[in-house]
């Protein structure tokens, strides 16, 4: 890991104000990700991970410290260049997907493509998760993995310098579940896209570069992974 | 419990349900607007009618010795009769240049008279012993701005005399004064005043005689047969035929007034309150489904069915009261309002009436009336719904592909266009919804506004199309054609045309009517017959021409034989043959050729009037030398009436058309309101997930504004349409005997109803930014829908 980093963060805290109450989510965190990296962020529920990723991907803001990307500082910028910054190079996931239900498959992924120059075509998009053959379906006709699938490839169209998964599994069972990490790894591997997945599923570590375990807001350890299990070869 | 969440609902959709209760209340507010006017309009007619002895039956004649009125009296069914001198004398007014037409009639010399007795506003009776004492008409004084002691110069049968108001009044007879031959009133040019009898017999050498006589009738009595009576009683005296109540110029403009008021009470309200179940029924189906699961919990806990379908139908119920509440506040206030212009426009005493029980309840029952029509639909589902089946969460939503993508089309659009489409095209209600209550905005905005386009229209047509003469000019007596030399001769007159009027009734199988029939030649160049198609239309040497109204009262069709009896002179009848029958916009008319007149009538060929055009660095000359004419009753200025009324109808009009606008604005801006509100609610994870992956605030409100813009745009055409309709009902309904409107909307009317709503559509949306822009990206990722 000689190249730079793609994203370093400097003392990160987060608070969120609940009248009196102060939550602090984030306390303090320095971390590096490097181009090409497959992370798996661990945590006990209400550690801080979907803050962090959400800092990282430029949705949020953080009440202290900064955020680099590359050479630049995401802290510094305005919304404007936050909305910028996500549609070129970050691709995002989610638990519940967040497909658009008016649009097929192929249109969800074509909305990406405008937007951006140098995409694939939504068609090689797809074609990467396997999902070439459901184009016309609309999201209410397909299955949960089969949206997470394509919410992947609506993701990795625009080819993202990073991929921020928020528990991209959690609602669904395993064997759908395997096929969505597969995907996500496919592109990783093929692409160099720096991954990041948020999970609950400690067994999917397995498949990591390296594995950054979160707590109470800051971070608790960090594990490289010898050898990158492929998500086939996991056992649940 | 359910009442403290009615509550909460209640709040959360505030400002929706204050959009729908805005409209809501305007419908409302129309509603008793028109009927708190038309309440104190008739109430304030009949007390004045009945308090200053309104005449049924009305008739004048050239001479009727005084001693043949108690024969009138003696007529079976006749409770009243009153006998007067009338006549029309001209008014010279320093500050005009043009002669005034006055209408003298004569004030008993004792008393008050037993008919059309006078409210007198200011100043004092007539002194009968003084020779130079006059009544005034309140309406003319206003006009002229005139006091108690002014002293006003008329020419009577070609004298000149100074006469002084002492007594300024208001007649039951003289709502509405309109000159005869004119079509509406100009009180500037037009007065009505009474003087002592005596004096004025004396001054129009009428000793002993009268030439005007009005009669009420017993409640049992048949009007027709006394009017018939009448005629044959005063034939002998040149009677020109007497007529009732509802021929009497006045008494119909006012009638036809409360006709508009009434339509007026019923499709404004209709409109607003239609859009408004609509917007419930919208609002209501999106609550509903929200809260399916609610609804089953609650079934499950044992609420019966229609506790749930009561408590929904309560929150519209809430919103349509409250609108009702809203709009009789603001309607009584209107009405109240539209009562003073009456009191102006129609000279009498105007009562205002009150908020009486039907307006009120009416009110209540009609706005509750449309709150259940609104959420039947919703309703209906709740109570239908089972509670197992709610607790599942609503079938996924299918989308498909939009009709524009199925033409073809689809390469053209981008996604998130495609996104509107489907958006629009799955929720069909929803949207038609919309697009019904913007063009319905459009229509409102239309309709309040064609008018004042229609009456210039009338106006470019009666007086710059059809008749071009500048002056008009009516004998007080019959005249030789030399008379019509006299005009010629005047330097300053450009161009004559004589006519020949001569009233008649005009018979065909049971149906009659008395008229006037005009004689008109060939060479008629300043007064042309022009149907409303804008043909003008030659009288046939041979044969009678009819107005098409006049020939649909008779029941006439082309070629059939009409009974004509002259009313002057002889009084011979004959009969003769509809050769034409021409659409007119105003009123009863009939035409013929001036020899054929001649023959039918049994009358020499001479004229009663004529038509003058006037080269216009002249006019003042030409008006003098007029006003000193011994022969001439009165002159009519081309137009000057309409203008006249024009100028006061467009002010009125402004008035109307800043309510219109008003009514438009919240229907549109509500309407739009309460569909952003729905859309954006439905959307806003879809938005806030286009927004996390990249697309910036504009885009996303791209989206949701992009929706309603083209509903906006898409409710253009149909509103445009829809308020054609409406004027055209609104036309149909006021086609009266009388006159008809016509349907003239010019483009500019539609454009700028088109600007106003868009408009108000426009920020509307605007309203719409704050809280797209607001959006929390981060937590609507967090939960599923
Ligand atoms: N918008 C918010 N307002 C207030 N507190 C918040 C908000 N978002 C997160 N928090 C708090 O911040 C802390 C960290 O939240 P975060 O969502 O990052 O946890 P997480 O590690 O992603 O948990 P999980 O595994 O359950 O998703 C939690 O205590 C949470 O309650
Ligand atoms: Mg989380």
């Amino acid at each position: 890991m000689n190249a730079p980093p793609v994203f370093s963060t400097r003392q990160v805290t987060k608070d969120y104000h609940m009248g009196d109450l102060v939550v602090q989510a984030l306390k303090g965190v320095d971390i590096q990700l490097y181009p090409g990296e497959f992370v798996v962020l661990l945590g006990p529920s209400g550690s801080g991970k979907s803050t962090l990723l959400n800092i990282l991907g430029g949705l949020d803001l953080p009440t202290s410290g900064q955020v680099f990307y590359r050479d630049q500082e995401l802290t510094t910028w305005n919304q404007r260049q936050l909305t910028q910054f996500r549609r070129e190079h970050v691709g995002f996931i989610f638990q519940f997907y967040n497909l658009v239900p008016s649009l097929t498959a192929y249109e969800n992924v074509a909305l990406v493509t405008e937007m951006v120059t140098r995409s694939m075509t939504p068609l090689e998009a797809l074609k990467m998760v396997g999902l070439e053959p459901r184009r016309d379906h609309f999201p209410a006709q397909l299955s949960g993995g089969e949206q997470q699938r394509v919410a992947i490839a609506r993701a990795i169209a625009k080819r993202p310098a990073i991929l921020l998964c928020d528990e991209p599994t959690g609602a669904l069972d395993v064997a759908t579940g395997i096929l969505v990490l597969e995907a996500i790894e496919q592109v990783n591997r093929e692409l160099g896209t720096t991954t990041v997945v948020i999970t609950h599923n400690a067994i999917i570590a397995g498949m990591a570069d390296r594995v950054i375990k979160m707590s109470d807001g800051k971070i608790a350890e960090i594990e490289p992974n010898a050898v990158r299990l492929r998500p086939q070869e996991m056992r649940w | 419990m359910l009442d403290r969440k009615l509550r909460r609902d209640l709040r959360q959709l505030a400002t929706q349900a204050i959009a729908i209760g805005l409209v809501m209340a305007s419908g409302i507010a129309m509603y008793t607007m028109a009927l708190y006017a038309l309440n104190s309009l008739r109430t304030s007619q009949a007390n004045y009618y009945q308090r200053y002895r309104f005449a049924d039956i009305f008739c004048n004649a050239v001479r009727i010795p005084e001693n043949v009125v108690p024969r009138i009296q003696a007529i079976p069914g006749v409770s009243a009769v009153d006998q007067r001198v009338v006549y029309a004398a001209m008014l010279d007014m320093p500050t005009m240049n043009e002669p005034v037409a006055a209408r003298l009639i004569s004030w008993p010399d004792l008393g008050r008279p037993r008919l059309n007795d006078l409210f007198l506003a200011d100043g004092r009776w007539i002194d009968p012993e003084r020779s130079d004492e006059l009544l005034a008409s309140h309406s003319f004084v206003k006009a002229h701005q005139l006091k108690l002691d002014d002293r006003l110069s008329f020419i009577i049968n070609g004298r000149q005399r100074q006469l002084r108001i002492v007594g300024i009044v208001y007649s039951p007879e003289y709502i509405v004064q309109i000159q005869p031959g004119s079509l509406l009133p100009d009180y500037k040019r037009y007065g009505v005043f009474w003087m002592n009898q005596r004096h004025l017999s004396a001054a129009v050498d009428m000793q002993g005689a009268v030439n005007d006589v009005t009669l009420t009738l017993e409640h049992t009595a048949n009007s027709a047969a006394v009017i018939e009576a009448v005629d044959d009683l005063l034939a002998p005296y040149g009677g020109t035929g007497a007529f009732g109540r509802e021929h009497h110029m006045s008494h119909r403009f006012l009638e036809d007034e409360i006709k508009q008021l009434t339509i007026m009470a019923w499709v404004s309200p209709t409109i607003f309150l239609l859009v408004a179940a609509f917007l419930l029924n919208v609002m209501l189906g999106r609550v509903v489904a929200l809260q399916r699961e609610q609804i089953a919990v609650l079934k499950a806990c044992g609420f019966y069915d229609w506790q749930i379908g009561a408590h929904y139908l309560k929150l519209a119920m809430l919103i349509a009261v409250g609108g009702a509440i809203l709009g009789l506040g603001f309607g009584y206030l209107l009405g109240q309002n539209t009562t003073k212009m009456y009191a102006d426009v129609y000279r009498f005493p105007v009562q205002h009436g009150s908020l009486t029980g039907p307006i009120v309840w009416g009110s209540l029952l009609i706005s509750s009336g449309a709150a259940v029509f609104g959420t039947w639909r919703s309703i209906s589902a709740v109570v239908a719904l089972p509670p197992a089946e709610a607790m599942r969460p609503a079938a996924p939503t299918y989308f498909a592909a939009s009709w524009i993508e199925r033409i073809g089309l689809s390469w053209l659009l981008p996604q998130v266009v495609r996104m509107l489409f489907r958006q629009i095209q799955r929720q069909p209600i929803k949207s038609l919804s919309t697009v019904f209550g913007m063009s319905m905005a459009l229509a409102i905005m239309i309709l309040g506004s064609f008018s004042l386009d229609a009456i210039r229209y009338l106006i470019w047509f009666q007086f710059d199309y059809a008749q071009r003469q500048d002056v008009t000019v009516v004998f007080n007596q019959i005249a030789e054609q030399a008379v019509v030399l006299d005009l010629q001769n005047l330097s300053g007159v450009t161009e004559v045309q004589s006519f020949r009027a001569i009233p008649m009734n005009v018979r065909f199988a049971q149906a009659s009517r008395k008229i006037s029939v005009m004689a008109l030649g060939d060479e008629a160049s300043l007064f042309r017959l022009a149907n409303i198609k804008e043909d003008i239309v030659s009288v046939p040497p041979e044969g009678l021409v009819l107005s098409d109204k006049l020939a649909k009262i008779l029941g006439a069709r082309l070629g059939d034989r009409v009974s004509l009896t002259a009313l002057e002179g002889q009084r011979r009848s004959d009969e003769i043959e509809v050769v034409r029958i021409i659409t007119e916009y105003g009123g009863l008319n009939a035409y013929a050729s001036p020899a054929t007149l001649a023959r039918w009538s049994h009358l020499p060929e001479t004229c009663s009037g004529a038509h003058l055009r006037i080269d216009s660095a002249a006019t003042s000359e030409v008006y003098r030398a007029l006003k000193e004419m011994p022969h001439i009753a009165s002159v009519n200025l081309k137009g000057a009436a309409m203008k006249s009324f024009e100028e006061s109808f467009a002010a009125n009009i402004l008035t109307m058309r800043l309510f219109n606008l008003i009514f438009t604005v919240i229907i549109a801006f509500g309407v739009v309101y309460n569909h952003a509100r729905i859309s954006f609610a439905e959307q806003s994870r879809d938005l806030a997930t286009l927004r996390v992956i990249g697309f910036t605030n504009w885009e996303v409100t791209a989206i949701l504004l992009g929706e309603l813009a083209i509903l906006t745009v898409a409710s253009l055409g149909p509103g445009c349409l829809i308020g054609w309709g409406l004027a055209k009902m609104f036309v149909w309904g006021l086609d009266t005997e009388m006159y008809r409107i016509p349907l003239v909307i010019e483009p500019k009317t539609y454009w700028f109803a088109m600007v106003v709503v868009v408009v108000a559509a426009f920020f509307s949306g605007l309203l719409m930014l704050k809280k797209i822009w607001a959006l929390d990206l981060v937590s609507v990722l967090k939960a599923r829908e």
